[in-house]
């Protein structure tokens, strides 16, 4: 299994993508290939964005275990 | 005899020239903890200065406030110089400082320094071994105290840049002593269990020796094995501390660590969002270009009329076989009329014409007699006629 790129990779990989397409070294079909790929790429960058979920928690040491409580500052 | 009173304003006024002529209360060093502290609105600083038996009121005004590299505050621990004078509107004695040092801050200060100079040369400033922040972390440790402005402030900010921020926190005291210990231990323990992609290590301003435990070996040790990318932000703008030296990336403020921890959403999807636009432009461009090209070749005469290639190529065939016929047909006339330019010439040569006129040829063993001296008396000779050849005998 690949290891999850970063996101920075992710998006030097958009990068990448633009300069290819911005070249004129690429066909058609290649030029086709790698739009759909950076599509593919900026929805995933997207989807990080947006899969996470806001938590504040505040970790808390009980026994020397490590627990993990939510945390109401009362911004 | 009779004793007149003086009034209150003349005693006060004497008390305060008596004071002022004595040389020793005119330039004091008085050490001291500061307590009901005071920073009015005009600039001026009120206190007292206490120790365990007694207490001294102290003002500071504005324009010596402006040298202080620290903040004064209640508890705190200082050094005061100034001069002794009476406040003869309410009959009270006060220290009027014109300069003021946290007591036990030039020992800290060359701690600090010797502590620097030790661990610079170690490496454990290097720039190489300083990772980098990662853009996205998907969980931010906070390493601070859970009460006060700092956890709030990074919260805020954090929540501001990315809605959906995950951030840890992980209590630990900020100053007084153990507190060192504790925070490198929660950076060990941050670490060990993998429980954020980023750290920031925060505390607020204060005196050198309330930010000390970020001064401290054992935080600069934990720091610099972090596996997880650490941003230091302890006190103000102003203040370094060994922490800011060894962390990854050190921030003024704890506001701005967590600018620096949590990248802005809305940022970041406008340049995914660029990035697609981007990508239509050059696709439609290169589409564009390709249907150039197509519609150049369909313009061609090739592709709108083929037949007409044919047709110029057949005509172009066609005179060339005129011209080859044309060129044999030229040889064999001239090789004719050669023919009978030689024909005519052999005829007129021929013998036989001089034959029909009446003329023999006389031979003699088959061969022409040119001349009359070959011929001797009674040789016999041939005589050829057009009709046919006769002996004869010469006389």
């Amino acid at each position: 299994m690949k290891e999850e790129k970063s996101f920075e990779e992710l998006m030097d990989d958009l990068e990448n993508i633009a300069e290819e397409l911005e070249s004129d070294k690429l066909n058609l079909d290649d030029s086709m290939k790698k739009f759909e790929e950076g599509m593919k790429i900026s929805k995933l960058c997207n989807e990080k964005l947006e899969s996470a979920e806001k938590k504040i928690t505040i970790l808390l040491e009980k026994n020397g275990e490590i627990e993990e409580e939510n945390f109401d500052v009362g911004v | 005899m009779k004793i007149e009173p003086i009034s209150v304003s003349d005693l006060n006024k004497y008390i305060k020239d008596r004071v002022a002529e004595d040389e020793y209360l005119n330039n004091v060093f008085v050490k001291g903890e500061i307590s009901n502290f005071k920073h009015h609105y005009t600039g001026h600083m009120y206190f007292t200065l206490k120790d365990d038996k007694s207490l001294i009121k102290c003002i500071m005004f504005k324009s010596y406030t402006a040298t202080l590299n620290f903040t004064p505050k209640d508890g705190m621990k200082v050094n005061v110089f100034g001069t002794v004078s009476v406040f003869e509107r309410d009959g009270v004695y006060q220290i009027y400082c014109k300069a003021m040092q946290e007591d036990g801050v030039g020992d800290l200060y060359a701690a600090y320094n010797a502590l620097k100079e030790k661990l610079e040369k170690e490496g454990l400033f290097d720039e190489t071994h300083k990772k980098k922040i990662p853009l996205m972390p998907k969980v931010i440790g906070v390493l601070t105290s859970q009460t006060g402005s700092v956890i709030r402030d990074i919260i805020n900010v954090s929540t501001r840049r990315n809605k959906n921020v995950y951030i840890r926190l992980f209590p630990v005291p900020v100053q007084g002593e153990g507190a060192g210990d504790k925070i490198a231990r929660a950076i060990k323990i941050m670490n060990d269990k993998k429980l954020a992609d980023v750290l920031i290590l925060a505390r607020g301003g204060g005196s050198l020796e309330d930010l000390w435990p970020f001064n401290e070996e054992v935080v600069a040790r934990a720091i610099y094995d972090s596996e997880i990318p650490i941003i230091s932000a302890v006190g103000h703008e102003t203040d370094f501390s060994i922490s800011d030296f060894v962390s990854d990336l050190r921030a003024p403020t704890p506001s701005a660590a967590a600018e620096l921890a949590v990248a802005d959403v809305e940022d970041l999807k406008d340049r995914i969002k660029l990035y697609e636009k981007r990508y239509r432009t050059l696709l439609s461009r290169k589409l564009d270009l390709m249907k150039m090209r197509y519609e150049k070749c369909m313009k061609s005469k090739a592709f709108t009329d083929p037949k007409r290639k044919i047709q110029d190529e057949y005509l172009k065939l066609e005179d060339l076989l005129g011209k080859i016929e044309n060129t044999i047909s030229d040889k064999v006339n001239k090789s004719k009329m050669r023919y009978v330019e030689l024909i005519s010439k052999l005829d007129a040569l021929s013998p036989l014409k001089t034959l029909k006129r009446g003329y023999c040829i006389s031979e003699i063993d088959g061969k022409v007699i040119k001349s009359a001296h070959d011929l001797k008396e009674n040789m016999e000779i041939d005589l050829k006629y057009l009709d046919g050849t006769k002996k004869a005998k010469v006389l």
